[in-house]
Parts: C-alpha cells; structure tokens; sequence
C-alpha cells in the first residue's frame, strides 16, 4: 500500500511536464490519453511509488494534482 | 487517507488560458494559498494589470478590478483608501510595473501605501509576443532585440526590488523564484508575509518572483526554469531587500 495518492484532473492539464520533472520516485509520465484540449495529460505510472511529498503538485501550474497521504501510525 | 493538497478555496474552477508550464499559473496559486491561510478571501479586493495576467480576475475567486496598463498600484491605493478595512493586492508583470507603471509603483512604494503587490518578472513581453521589456537580460534574443539586447542600444536591465529599496516607504522587499518546488515554497510563504504585513499596517509590500516565459523565449517548460536558474537569478539575486518587522525583531 503507498503512503501518498495522487489524482490527475486530466481536463485541466497541459502536458507540460514540470510535475515529471520535479517527482523524486519517478510517480509520473506523460500518458497516450488525449483530453479536450489535445493534450496527453499526465498519468501516475508508477502510483506504488508515491510517498504524497506534494512536489509534483507545487510545481503543476494548472493546479491539475490533488494529493493524498497517509497519516502516519502513530505507536 | 487524508487529502494534502488541493485547489485553494482562493482560485475558481475557471481553467487558466496561460500556455503550458508557465508559472503565472504557479504565482497564482501562491497567492490564492496566502489568501487561504490567513482566512481574508472575503474582504481581499485583487487588481488585474494588463498583460498575460490581465485574466486574473476570472482565477481569483474574491472581489477584482481591472487597471488600464500599469496603473494598479495607483487604483490599489484608491482601492484602500476607501475602504480601509479591506486586503489589496496588485498582481503586475514586468512590463506592466516596469515600464508603462513604473510612476505607479515608484510613487505608491515612495508614500509607503498599505497594498501588496505580486510582480511577476519574466523578462520579456509575453502576451504581445516577446518584445524586449525593461527586465531583458543583456543579451537576450527577443522579437525587438533579435541579435541579444546591447548596452549601448538598449540600457540595461531595471532591478525593481534594489531600485525601491533606495526609498524609506516600503515596509517588505523581496525577490524568490519559481524554478524548482523548493524555491516555489519560499516564494509562497514570501507572498504570505506581504499579506501580513499589509494585515499589520506595516506598509508597502512588493514581492518580485522571477518566472519563465516558455513560449517566447523558445524553449520547453522544463528548459526554461533551467534558463531562469542560470541566467536570470544571477543578474536579480533572490532575497528580502526591505523587512520592517526584521528590525523590530519579530
């Protein structure tokens, strides 16, 4: 089970790829989809990976990433 | 699992005209999460500029008003006067505050007038097509300085946040960049203070992010942070140019 989730408004995104870029375990790539705006948004291709750091989501511009965490156990 | 990240209650649904990866979008965010977390949506009245900005006021999801070119500072300063009580802020790029506005600026920040202001620096005119703005770097290849831009033609480049901080009025001055998440999280919580600052009556309050324009500078989204990290931050060095509450040591 990852610790972080992230969901991809694939209506609002413009495939511009900082998200990829900024994501430290490789979640995101751009995908084959085409959205109304002729875009291929971007996908979580390796959403294992996730450890809902938010990175990818400070640098999206378009606000197309929601991200969810797990809170930590606590002992 | 519990929800981290989501659209500030600041920003409306409307999708963002602005070209893929341009960091407006980023500048935006920032602004609607400062808004968000000192709880003052209701009573923030935003000035558009005009510019690839001038939509702002279809993004920002509280009260805005449009300014002819360069004048937001100077309707911001009506703006507050009035109604005293109320967050204003400007939202201006480059060539809007630095060229065509620069009276506006230079003579709000002068009268030390209690507004926020965003400017976003990103070096060239980006919504008529990249012509040269005040903020070109020596050097850059733009739509009118299409062999680099030369001293000798052109003057140089106007470093805002150094040429307010020559003046008593402002209370908060700084410089952040949008380059990587780091620095796009220093830029966030640096356009929080300003709004604080205005919450405090402290005064003037500018915040300089350097941003890209991808489109006209010729490059991929990604490239251009790049190109804004290696050129760009050497000749506007990041930092806070002007805190009052520094001195007061709070």
């Amino acid at each position: 089970m990852p610790r972080g989730q992230v969901i991809v408004n694939q209506e609002l995104c413009k495939e511009c790829s900082l998200c990829v870029v900024a994501c430290p375990h490789g979640v995101l790539a751009i995908g084959k989809a085409i959205n109304k705006k002729g875009y291929h948004p971007v996908e979580a291709v390796a959403p294992e990976k996730c450890t809902g750091c938010t990175m990818c989501a400070v640098m999206c511009p378009d606000v197309v990433l929601t991200i969810k965490r797990k809170s930590p156990e606590r002992k | 699992m519990k929800t981290v990240f989501q659209k500030p209650e600041a920003l409306t649904d409307m999708p963002m005209h602005y070209c893929p990866g341009c960091t407006h979008g980023i500048i935006h965010r920032l602004v609607g999460e400062a808004i968000d977390s000192l709880a003052i949506r209701e009573q923030t009245i935003g000035v558009a500029s005009v510019g690839c900005s001038v939509f702002a006021y279809d993004y920002f999801n509280c009260d805005m008003q449009q300014a002819a070119h360069g004048r937001a500072p100077a309707v911001a300063t009506g703006i507050k006067r009035v109604l005293p009580e109320s967050m204003v802020f400007t939202y201006q790029g480059d060539g809007d505050l630095a060229s065509i506005g620069m009276a506006e600026i230079v003579h709000a920040a002068a009268r030390g007038e209690n507004i926020t202001v965003v400017f976003v620096n990103n070096a060239i005119y980006g919504m008529t097509s990249g012509q040269m703005a005040p903020t070109s770097l020596l050097g850059q290849k733009t739509a009118t300085s299409p062999r680099g831009r030369t001293v000798e033609e052109m003057g140089y480049p106007i470093k805002m946040c150094e040429l307010l901080a020559t003046l008593e009025g402002p209370a908060y001055l700084a410089r952040v960049s949008t380059h990587d998440s780091r620095h796009v999280l220093q830029a966030g919580k640096a356009i929080k203070k300003a709004f604080e600052i205005q919450q405090q009556k402290k005064g003037f309050a500018m915040v300089e992010v350097l941003s890209t324009c991808s489109v006209n500078w010729g490059m991929t989204p990604v490239k251009a942070l790049g190109w804004l990290e290696e050129n760009m931050i050497p000749y506007y060095p990041l930092g806070v140019y002007r805190d009052v509450t520094a001195k007061e040591g709070n």
